[in-house]
């Protein structure tokens, strides 16, 4: 029998939980015996090959592409898991939920103390991805299955999270893993 | 601030001693006269009553009727509940907007008038309504209101509007309403006729003790919709140590639908004062307080004249009727505005000069109630049905009615139905009979008890009406089949979040949580999974809310589901590729778009 397939993305977030994975060390190896890595940042696959059993999403949802990477992964994922707080929460880029959109970009393309913009004009470009009006967390754009949380989650977690679902076994975090104030 | 309002405020605060517990009286008083408390008047008030300023704009905020901003010399509120839905409230809205040349929660630019919507002004049966100050008008509909703005115009005085008095004590001299009693039935309790005194006569003859004994023998339970054995309260009051006790009567109806106690008010005063009197009597209480919502403020000046004929007649006052040591007299403490207010916890913190939050319990209002002295609070009702077992002795009391609900009940019957208005039916009525009775004939649901009651549908009609089975606080509102259940829900929804005083989380959040996914539902939004959120997410807030309030709000949501479950089923659907239905990504990008100015952006997957 084939090994289940797993993929990634990161949607608005910064990497660090794509980093948090690889800090598992080489306990990696241990993973590519249970899974093959499908859709994923980290062996930069960039189409998915078919159906996947588990998808790993950082990061929340703060333009339109996003979504859709989003929906391609729901769509391709038996088991769909929101990583760290961007994607269960929204994260720092939720900050400017509070500002209108129109202030935003105004003060990153016009306003903002270092920006050198002749023109004045808000980027329009077709190929660049419209904002949505605030940043979403996945699970109100799709349906998740399971959350961790954590800024990263900690490489433990989230080798003892996976390798849990993975051997169907339930998860047994200890208390620091998950406690965060 | 110029002098001649400083000096009205002096004087009113003078007035009532600078007792801070008659903040209420002196903040309406101000808001009447200058139709807003302002800063300045708050900073005076505070001093004058030696009290810090933020407990004066504390009340002042928390109360509708109140505002720190200026309103027109004429506040129109329009009723806005189901009732007045059905029957043209977005044609009146409208109307109202387009000849004030305003929108809602607006003041004309000259100071004349201001527009707002309000909750259950309790005029179902004459619906639409609206107050305009004090002065209700009834029976609106879109042509009139042109005639009534025009008329104002010209005149800013809305007493002028009503032309034609309503019947009974309605066109009293001190009353001069439109309003109209409708009463459809009259049974043996309420609406007969009472000699005043009588009852007290007899009831004086008699120990206090005895006094209790014969309402307990009479099984009465309070007529407010809990229906606790009124007998054991009073029991409880008496027991309970004090050197000062209270008699509070509830005519903060508000529970929207119901209308009876306005009634029972217009026409029947004295029932219920020497109901209070009895009580004061039988608990050995010197005060009453009758708690008087505002938006009854037009009976006000009627009510306190007949305590004022009352005190002559020796009812009330020093040693009444003649019997040494037995000194009661009551006064009226006007709302404004707050439906929580009925929640008699929170009454009680109205009556005190504070904002009206509930108050924790224990200890319960028969040990510490109003400034913390035992207190009885009892509906309008009860007081009434108190009188008339004293007059008519226990046994003809508990002849009526049933087994565990003695005597009669009051309806506030409104809705789809040929006679909308007040029933006296004996408790034990079956659904059946009494939409028969009104009048209604093709009734598909029906919301017994106001918006914390339930909705129920055909399987159910033939329950009756008595606390063992379907207990209400009066109101009895019909819908027929060409209704919309969700309408009927979103409405007390909304009501429910715009009334919770918001001191308890699971009241202030939950209630905007549950109408935000019953909103989603009617949008076409809903999952079937958003069902077992519904009931969860309203059992939770039953049981973790502070008042009764919160126990009861779920249940527009809990009882529609339970009965009438096609109702949501119809609009519910699954989202097969696991997309949250909520999320529209068009809408979402709409701004982003705009701002790039690359028109309207389709999305395929």
């Amino acid at each position: 029998m084939s090994k289940p397939k797993i993929a990634t993305a990161s949607l608005a977030g910064c990497f660090g939980c794509h980093m948090s994975l690889l800090d598992i060390d080489e306990r990696i190896l241990d993973l590519v015996e249970l899974v093959d890595f499908d859709k994923s940042p980290i062996n930069d696959l960039k189409k998915f090959t078919g159906k996947v059993q588990i998808g790993l999403i950082e990061g929340g949802c703060s333009t339109d592409e996003n979504v859709q990477v989003l929906r391609d992964f729901r769509r391709h994922c038996e088991i769909l898991i929101s990583v760290g707080d961007c994607a269960t929460q929204g994260g720092i880029p939720a900050m400017r939920n509070t500002v209108p959109l129109l202030e935003c970009l105004e003060e990153a393309y016009c306003n903002g103390p270092t920006v050198y913009n002749p023109s004045g004009a808000i980027p329009n470009d077709p190929e660049v991805p419209l904002l949505l009006d605030k940043v979403y967390p996945c699970h109100e754009v799709v349906k998740i299955d399971y959350f961790l949380p954590g800024c990263p989650p900690s490489a433990d977690t989230l080798f003892q999270a996976i390798v849990a679902l993975l051997k169907n076994e339930p998860v047994d975090l200890p208390y620091e893993l998950i406690k965060y104030d | 601030m110029n002098l001649a309002e400083r000096s009205f405020i002096t004087k009113l605060c003078q007035s009532c001693g600078k007792d801070p517990h008659r903040l209420m009286d002196i903040i309406i008083g101000v808001q009447g006269a200058y139709a807003r408390v302002s800063g300045d008047a708050m900073n005076l008030i505070a001093a004058e009553l030696g009290l810090p300023r933020v407990d004066v704009e504390s009340a002042v905020s928390f109360y509708q009727f109140l505002s720190k901003e200026q309103k027109g010399h004429v506040r129109i509120r329009l009723c806005d509940d189901i009732i007045d839905r059905m029957y043209g409230f977005d044609r009146i809205l409208k109307a109202f907007s387009e000849e004030l040349g305003i929108g809602l929660n607006q003041t004309t630019p000259d100071g004349k008038f201001t527009f707002e919507t309000t909750a259950c002004i309790g005029m179902c049966d004459q619906a639409p309504a609206a107050l305009m100050n004090n002065v209700v008008v009834t029976n609106l509909n879109s042509d009139s209101v042109h005639d009534l703005v025009e008329s104002l115009r010209k005149n800013l005085n809305p007493e002028q509007l009503v032309k034609k008095t309503g019947n009974g004590n309605n066109s009293h001299p001190l009353v001069r309403a439109m309003v109209q009693n409708n009463i459809r039935r009259r049974g043996p309790v309420i609406f007969q006729d009472f000699t005043p005194g009588e009852a007290l006569r007899k009831g004086l003859a008699m120990s206090p003790m005895e006094v209790i004994r014969s309402v307990k023998t009479a099984r009465l339970r309070g007529r407010g919709g809990a229906g606790f054995p009124t007998g054991m309260k009073w029991e409880f009051t008496r027991a309970a140590a004090g050197d000062r006790k209270f008699i509070m009567c509830n005519a903060d109806e508000g529970e929207p639908g119901t209308f009876k106690d306005r009634v029972i008010l217009t026409e029947k005063p004295n029932l219920i004062f020497e109901g209070m009197t009895l009580a004061g009597y039988a608990i050995g209480a010197g005060e009453g307080i009758l708690y008087l919502r505002g938006e009854y403020t037009y009976l006000l000046d009627f009510l306190n004249e007949t305590l004022k004929e009352r005190r002559a007649s020796g009812l009330l006052g020093k040693s009444i009727l003649g019997k040494d040591g037995f000194d009661f007299d009551i006064r009226i403490q006007l709302g404004a505005g707050a439906y929580i207010c009925g929640e008699e916890t929170a009454l009680i913190s109205s009556c005190e000069g504070l904002r009206g939050d509930p108050k924790n319990r224990p200890p319960f209002p028969a040990q510490k109630g109003y400034l913390g002295y035992p207190t009885v609070v009892n509906n309008v009702e009860t007081f009434c049905c108190v009188s008339r077992i004293i007059e008519h002795g226990a046994g003809w009391f508990a002849e009526h009615g049933t087994k565990g609900s003695s005597g009669t009940k009051l309806l506030s019957v409104s809705g789809d139905c040929r006679m909308p208005g007040v029933y006296e039916v004996p408790f034990g009525i079956s659904i059946h009979e009494l939409l028969e009775m009104v009048g209604a004939d093709d009734t598909y649901a029906v919301q017994i008890g106001g918006p914390s009651g339930q909705l129920i549908g055909r399987a159910d009609f033939q329950r009756t009406i008595c606390f063992d089975d379907l207990a209400t606080g009066g109101a009895v509102m019909i819908f027929d089949e060409d209704r919309d259940v969700l309408e009927i829900v979103q409405a007390f929804m909304d009501f429910f979040v715009h009334e919770s005083c918001g001191y308890c989380t699971p009241c202030r959040v939950g209630n905007v949580l549950l109408k935000k996914k019953l909103e989603e539902i009617r949008a076409g939004k809903g999952e079937p999974s958003d069902l077992e959120y519904l009931k969860s997410l309203g059992e939770t807030i039953k049981a973790t809310s502070r008042c009764g309030l919160g126990q009861t709000s779920p249940n527009p949501i809990l009882t529609s589901m339970a009965h009438f479950p096609d109702a949501y089923l119809k609009l519910l659907h699954e989202d097969k590729q696991g997309y949250q239905p909520t999320f529209d990504l068009d809408e979402a990008v709409a701004t982003a778009a705009r701002i790039a100015g690359h028109g309207r952006v389709h999305h395929e997957d």
